[in-house]
């Protein structure tokens, strides 16, 4: 199939500019007019929707951070009532409260159809059969690749995340041809495919993969590509708006970011200052039709640039680069993301550590991230029952899984073993080389 | 003189968490009159390992075998140490200055001598090492 | 309340019409299918051979392992590009039973669920934790597209961290939570220590596992819900089959979906209602993978009192089963399917044993294995990479976390004749 609805996705950019501003405008008039957060953030900023006389004046409204969600948890600047809410998800906030991102009918049917398109552009459809190996329930990644590909009419299997080696033989004996999941969590089934006597090139039928969720590179891209007789695209989103929502096409050159959806701005994230097109800086994102959780210069705080260009593959709407750091030190984990802010407020919760006193490691073993909390042990909690000790080892593990999400590594250091820091204290180490 | 002469089969014993096991094993080697120089428990979650330096390793491992326990040799090194204070740290000195990883280690201090055993990773080179440092090490033969 | 009034209260003639019709079509999709098409072959039985509902007594029993020889595509009746989903549940051994559906069979799956949630008195204002897992598991995704059907605000909130389970029921007001019985008693009391009355939780769904008239009193009193029994299994779409309705007595089959019976587990007699058998099922709307007669090894019977509710037969909640699966933490688990994971790895000797417990209301399998004496080689650390070893590989075949002990050789029993390695310690189960 050419596109999954060629008329958006292939409109003029002038006409595309248009509806977004037509888009933007009402949406700026209904949060002014129904949601306190919103009316109060536009006043702070002294900005009128009648300010917004064109799609450029999106500049002149204020910026919203992650923080926001926070200090509003769980639903405080929701625009919908619960009646109309038909779905929460729940991602890790910078610190105890999670982030919570609700979802009416249509912000689902949107985000669908987002994905839709998106994996229509990879070149997959009816009678493709996709593994969805993100982790499904609270994660957005699970369910969004799922409603995207059944909407495109491939058959799903919803395999979720972990069991590498029964994922393997799934992938192989149901003629799996697509799969969803983060690019180092595929490079790892490669590695135990490899071990199992498997070959993903040879014995398997996959030959379109969808990776994200986590920074990935050019030569990986080659890499897996090769090694696995497959096509690699590189999709993009976050749970703030939405979820995994956009991929780039066959070109392979850039993350179709459909402009009906979504009004992309790159910030200096220093000054808040617009860049021009082609320059890097950090990735800012208007979501123009949500309705549960709307979104307004959302800085996401992922680095990129943006490529306003028409696309060889016909389609019209901005690219956006992969991306290349963050503004901020969030690190993510095997597809997660984690804030050191997130790993302090769990140890502190601990009784027999000193939560204050802590480290994180980051390593790629193989393929796969590897994550390290060290932290001190109380004097008093020390016994020379080392059973005792793999107590305390595995209950700090357990609160930090909880917590984050992902699980981690936990070293128990000596009291004081542990830098100090005078200032702004360093506490990740991180040894990848992405 | 060859490394070999300085490597010690220790034996190691598989034992659940439970009680009377200990008695079991030290009943099986009282049995047999073998004198136990020294000995450690290691323990995990369930079960653990019992670790011993006997007079004679050969009839102790057989008789153990013999009563269905899950038994095995182990290599490992025995340093002397002098039984007085920095003892210890006069050892663990030729020890860290030689780069040897240890395992795991236990000591014995008797009335002649105090004896730290080693299970390290690299045995020959750990020999080699103590040796040129000054270090002392126990004869395999002394336990035949 | 009602999803779908008429075909919920569907009885006598009108029942059987359709019933009938549906079986008829049942059969020809299963012909498509080489195994029926060569069991129906051999019977000398074809569609037209059915002309009143007791006729499907001619037709052959289905059995789990009889799916397992399908393994994967075995048992699609349709090609492979109308296929829109696939779950996988466990099978006897190493591989795993595949299910396949069509998008109509994902519709008829939702409807059925979306009669279950209406049945139940939930409506599109309710807001609902589904605290089972997703994936491949059909509880998750099966409840999800139900409860979304109707419009309720769905929170996937899938199994484990219970402690934030919490934090949202009370953080976003859940009215409906759907879980395992014993997750249920677990989160109520992990609740209770963080001192939370779950004000705003109404209604509780459970199933997956056997649960006791007594838990549910238990249950009612210690979450402040009604709770309703819920039967299902991946080879009938999954959860929703039948259903507990307000009178909380018997659960009801959806008649125009399957076609029910209950038989002597050794003769295989059709056995009448109000008398205890195996539950055997036809579906009767199923188009990717149409069953004929499934045994289900699950042992209840048909229960003759009329439901004031006015929707048709009740089964009685399950009793047991008719073979030795066992169900642990919602997760189906057979004895073959441990011996073929320990016999694969070359460490452990020939003799294990399998217990199963409740602690702290939370099933736990524990595993005591001896290891062959090759393989001691004095090591502890050796000891305890054998033991993660086979943790994961327990993992990776049963979805399941287990606890390993390895223990001394020969001090396991040893069985002449029939060995009994499972011990099942939990009690009051039905």
């Amino acid at each position: 199939m050419r596109a999954w609805d060629p008329r958006i996705e292939e409109m003029p950019v002038l006409e595309l500019k248009k509806l977004q501003y037509r888009y933007l405008k009402t949406l700026v008039y209904r949060l002014y007019s129904f949601s306190d957060f919103y009316h109060r953030r536009m006043k702070e900023q002294n900005v009128h929707p009648d300010d917004i006389k064109s799609l450029e004046d999106v500049k002149k409204l204020p910026f919203m951070y992650k923080t926001d969600l926070r200090d509003n948890y769980p639903n405080k600047i929701f625009t919908s009532s619960t009646e109309e809410l038909v779905r929460y998800h729940v991602s890790s906030g910078t610190t105890g409260k999670p982030t919570v991102v609700g979802y009416t009918q249509k912000d689902l049917d949107l985000w669908t159809q987002s994905l839709a398109r998106s994996l229509t552009a990879c070149g997959l459809g009816r009678g493709d059969v996709m593994q969805v190996s993100y982790g499904y329930g609270l994660f957005t990644g699970g369910l969004g690749l799922h409603y995207g590909a059944e909407k495109i009419g491939a058959t799903v299997v919803p395999t979720s995340v972990g069991n590498t080696e029964r994922q393997i033989e799934l992938m192989q004996d149901l003629n799996v041809t697509a799969i969803a999941c983060t690019p180092s969590y595929l490079n790892h089934m490669g590695d135990v495919a490899e071990k199992m006597g498997i070959s993903i090139k040879n014995d398997t039928e996959l030959k379109t993969a969808i990776l994200g969720a986590e920074p990935w590179s050019e030569q990986m891209r080659e890499y897996l590509q090769k090694e696995m007789g497959i096509s690699a695209y590189n999709i993009f989103g976050t749970s703030e708006i939405s979820g995994p929502m956009f991929t780039e096409c066959l070109e392979q050159n850039g993350i179709h970011i459909w402009g009906d959806i979504a009004y992309t701005e790159i910030i200096d994230p220093e000054t808040g200052e617009n860049l021009p097109a082609g320059e890097k800086g950090e990735l800012v994102m208007t979501i123009l039709q949500k309705e549960a959780l709307p979104m307004i210069r959302y800085r996401i705080g992922d680095i990129t640039c943006l490529d306003e260009s028409v696309c060889p593959c016909g389609r019209t709407h901005p690219r956006i680069d992969r991306l290349s750091g963050r503004v901020d030190d969030m690190l993510i984990i095997r597809g997660i993301n984690v804030f050191p802010s997130q790993v302090e407020h769990a140890l502190l919760g601990i009784s027999e550590v000193s939560g204050q006193h802590f480290m994180i490691i980051v390593e790629r073993e193989g393929t796969l991230d590897n994550m390290t909390v060290q932290v001190e042990l109380k004097q008093e909690s020390f016994s020379d029952k080392i059973n005792d000790l793999m107590d305390i080892k595995r209950k700090v593990s357990h609160i930090l899984k909880n917590s984050l999400n992902v699980s981690c590594g936990v070293e128990i250091m000596a009291p004081n073993s542990l830098p100090r820091f005078e200032g702004k204290a360093k506490r990740v180490i991180d040894r990848r080389n992405i | 003189m060859d490394t070999k002469d300085f490597i010690i089969k220790q034996i190691s014993v598989f034992s659940e968490n439970k009680p009377g096991r200990l008695a079991a094993i030290a009943k099986a080697l009282e049995e047999e009159k073998i004198n136990i120089f020294a000995f450690s428990i290691a323990e995990s979650k369930g079960f653990g390992v019992v670790r011993l330096l006997v007079d004679k390793p050969a009839p102790a491992l057989e008789k153990l075998a013999h009563l269905g326990f899950m038994v095995s040799f182990t290599d490992v090194i025995a340093v002397n140490m002098k039984d007085e204070p920095g003892g210890l740290y006069e050892t663990a000195k030729i020890l860290g200055n030689s780069e040897i990883n240890i395992e795991y280690a236990y000591a014995y201090s008797g009335k002649d001598a105090a004896v730290l055993i080693l299970r390290v990773d690299q045995v020959d080179e750990a020999i080699r090492g103590i040796r040129k440092s000054g270090g002392e090490l126990l004869k395999a033969e002394m336990f035949k | 309340m009602f999803w779908n009034k008429e075909t919920e209260t569907l009885k006598g003639d009108k029942l059987e019409k359709l019933q009938i019709k549906r079986l008829k079509w049942t059969i020809t999709q299963a012909e498509k299918i080489p195994f029926y098409k060569k069991l129906l072959n051999n019977s000398n039985i074809s569609s037209d051979d059915i002309r009143k509902t007791e006729d499907i007594h001619k037709l052959p029993l289905t059995k789990k392992t009889d799916l397992q020889g399908g393994y994967p595509f075995g048992f699609l009746a349709v090609p492979k590009k109308e296929i829109v989903r696939i779950h996988t549940t466990s099978g006897t051994t190493g591989k795993p039973t595949v299910v396949g559906y069509t998008r109509q069979d994902l519709d008829n799956w939702s409807e059925l669920i979306a009669r279950n949630l209406t049945m139940v008195g939930l409506t599109a204002d309710d807001t609902f934790q589904n605290a089972v897992n997703y994936g491949l598991f059909t509880g998750g995704l099966g409840f999800h597209y139900g409860a979304e059907k109707i419009g309720m605000t769905v929170i996937p909130s899938g199994t484990g961290n219970t402690k934030r389970q919490i934090e949202m029921i009370d953080d976003f007001g859940v009215t409906a939570l759907h879980c395992t019985p014993s997750y249920a008693m677990h989160l109520s009391e992990v609740a209770e220590a963080m001192g939370t009355e779950l004000e705003s939780l109404r209604t509780g769904m459970f199933g997956a596992e056997p649960w006791s008239d007594n838990m549910r009193g238990i249950l009612e009193e210690k979450l402040g819900v009604t709770a309703y029994d819920s039967y299902g299994m991946s080879e009938m779409y999954g959860p929703g089959a039948a259903f507990e309705c307000k009178e909380r007595n018997g659960l009801h089959f959806w008649h125009d979906s399957y076609f029910i019976e209950i038989i002597d587990p050794d003769t295989e007699e059709v056995l009448e209602p109000g008398q205890k058998g195996e539950l055997v099922v036809t579906p009767l709307v199923k188009e990717a993978m149409p069953l004929l007669r499934y045994r289900t090894g699950d042992i209840t019977m048909i229960l003759e009192d009329e439901c004031p509710c006015g929707r048709g037969p009740k089964i009685a909640r399950l009793t047991g089963r008719s073979d030795d699966m066992l169900v642990i933490r919602g997760i189906n688990v057979f004895p073959s399917q441990i011996e073929h994971v320990l016999r694969s790895i070359p460490e452990v000797g020939d003799q294990f044993m399998v217990y199963v417990d409740r602690i702290n209301h939370l099933d736990e399998m524990t595993i005591d294995v001896e290891i062959k004496r090759e393989f001691f080689k004095g090591e502890l650390s050796d000891l305890e990479r054998i033991q993660k070893k086979i943790i994961h590989s327990l993992k990776e075949l049963l979805n399941l976390r287990t606890k390993v002990s390895l223990v001394e050789p020969e001090s396991l029993p040893r069985f002449e004749g029939k060995a009994k390695r499972v011990i099942d310690k939990r009690g009051d189960k039905f």
